[in-house]
């Protein structure tokens, strides 16, 4: 068989962010599509809203749940198509 | 179990360096990182490979770790020390023991974050944070950024932003003048660190660089929309997406405070062999002091030629220049008292627990901030309000227990496997 070229198509991931169509190129870490699509990650104990502040691991504030598991530091993951991705 | 003449902790440039050395002695060498690839910080979504536009270090580097002398393992993250000379690593849901006879420790740095009303909205990040996620995908063209705080990373930030289209609308230096003059005047002796200067500066030319100026107040409904930024004493105001803060870089010291090695001041206490005071464990690189790629490259091919036995006295006088480029950063972009009052009494100084400064003011350390008010106790576990609460208050973070990460119990509970040998 021969390579098959990359389209754009290919390139795209689509997932869900809290069962929303969202989609992002293929690379882009989870914490980076969620702040592209103006979606924070979660909520503070006092309810405020909270978006990635280090992006190398550290801080937790990019913290979401990812296909199931709670608690993944989204700037740390790539964007996979059809994964589920829930903010709270 | 399997135990190596050279444990490495930390794939960036100091890690790769030691690693890299150590191996081409003999040794050998297993390299740890909790990232999915090598290069850590600084040299970011480089994945391992040979391209044009990568920095020859970086390259060559790489290829030396891919020589299969090298054990090279991505996403494990160190959590233990069960007993002396045995790490214990977590890495795809399951741990494991790693022996070594020498350690070298090359953890690096991350930024230093200083509490101001509405630093918490989304939109507010470190300034290399801001980079990261700029490179891990965030798109940027035609954004408006601020960025604020000190010290060179502003300027290179600032470029690599622009060359990418984000509209820059200024870059605002705490320090003031008349102390970067000073410091331009001892950069003579490092030439190369002018080169770089120039070329940043250059790349941003059409954006304002303000002196003595700082970030005073970020302001929006649930996300970043304008900043108040203080001018020489004056206040204006911004519109903008996103804010970028530079408070210095604070190396990541819960793995060698873990192992008992000396702390001065800040940084890990090294001899000229960058041996710790912890038997058979280096550090090298932003653990013994902040001063950039070169001197963690330096010092990481130090640690290697020690680690197998080589001489590295050839190294010192290139490692003593470097170190005084350090300390000429050091006391250029020393943050000003005034930045210790930004934070008011309702602002969060802990966003884990959401902790304001009203219920620090009339604590007395670290300790009793994190029994009376859980200020420390959330899932980042102090790495970001600590070196805040450090500087706001002076208190002096304390001794870290395993594990250094959130483990799994079952990580936790195994025993440990000796090596027969």
């Amino acid at each position: 068989m021969p390579p098959s070229i990359p389209t754009q198509a290919d390139s795209i991931a689509h997932f869900t962010v809290n069962g929303t169509p969202v989609s992002a190129e293929r690379g882009t870490t989870v914490a980076a599509a969620l702040m592209q699509a103006g979606i924070a990650s979660h909520k503070s104990v006092s309810g405020q809203h909270r978006s990635a502040l280090c992006a190398m691991g550290i801080c937790m504030e990019c913290c979401a749940t990812v296909n199931g598991v709670q608690h993944v530091r989204t700037c740390q993951v790539l964007v996979e198509p059809g994964m589920e991705i829930v903010t709270r | 179990m399997t135990t190596h003449d050279v444990v490495v902790v930390g794939a960036g440039p100091a890690g790769m360096a030691a690693a890299s050395t150590a191996a081409r002695h003999g040794c050998t060498v297993c390299l740890v990182d909790d990232n999915g690839s090598c290069g850590g910080q600084i040299w970011r979504n480089y994945d391992g490979s040979v391209k044009a536009g990568h920095p020859r270090s970086f390259t060559d580097l790489s290829q030396s770790l891919q020589s299969g002398r090298v054990d090279f393992r991505t996403r494990t993250s160190v959590v233990a020390q069960p007993v002396p000379n045995i790490l214990r690593v977590e890495t795809a849901g399951a741990f494991e023991d790693i022996g070594y006879r020498k350690l070298i420790l090359a953890t690096g740095a991350r930024e230093r974050f200083l509490p101001f009303p509405g630093w918490t909205l989304p939109g507010v990040m470190g300034a290399g944070g801001l980079q990261a996620m700029v490179k891990a995908g965030l798109p940027i063209r035609g954004k408006r950024v601020l960025l604020a705080g000190t010290g060179p990373l502003l300027l290179a930030v600032a470029a690599s932003l622009a060359k990418r289209g984000a509209q820059v609308l200024g870059i605002f230096e705490q320090a003031a003048l008349a102390t970067l003059a000073g410091f331009c005047m001892q950069l003579l002796q490092h030439p190369g660190k002018i080169r770089e200067g120039v070329a940043y500066r250059t790349m941003t030319m059409a954006v304002p660089f303000r002196t003595s100026s700082w970030v005073v107040r970020a302001e929006g409904e649930n996300s970043l929309q304008s900043v108040n930024v203080s001018i020489n004493g004056s206040i204006r105001n911004f519109d903008c997406d996103f804010l970028g803060c530079a408070f210095h870089l604070v190396p990541n010291l819960e793995l060698p405070r873990l192992l008992s090695c000396a702390i001065q001041n800040g940084f890990v206490c090294v001899n000229r062999l960058q041996e710790t005071s912890t038997k058979d464990i280096c550090c090298v690189g932003e653990l013994t002091g902040v001063g950039g790629l070169e001197k963690a490259l330096c010092e990481g091919e130090i640690a290697g030629l020690v680690c197998a036995g080589r001489p590295a006295s050839h190294l010192y006088r290139k490692r003593n220049r470097y170190l005084r480029f350090a300390k000429q950063l050091e006391e250029t972009f020393a943050l000003r008292p005034q930045l210790a009052k930004l934070a008011e009494p309702e602002t969060f100084v802990c966003r884990c627990e959401d902790v304001s400064r009203r219920t620090l003011e009339g604590l007395h350390s670290w300790r009793e901030a994190k029994l009376h008010t859980r200020c420390g106790m959330g899932p980042c576990q102090g790495r970001i309000c600590g070196a805040a609460a450090e500087f706001i208050f002076g208190w002096d973070s304390e001794q870290v227990r395993p594990p250094v990460l959130p483990a799994r119990v079952s990580t936790l509970a195994g025993a440990v496997e000796l090596d027969p040998r």
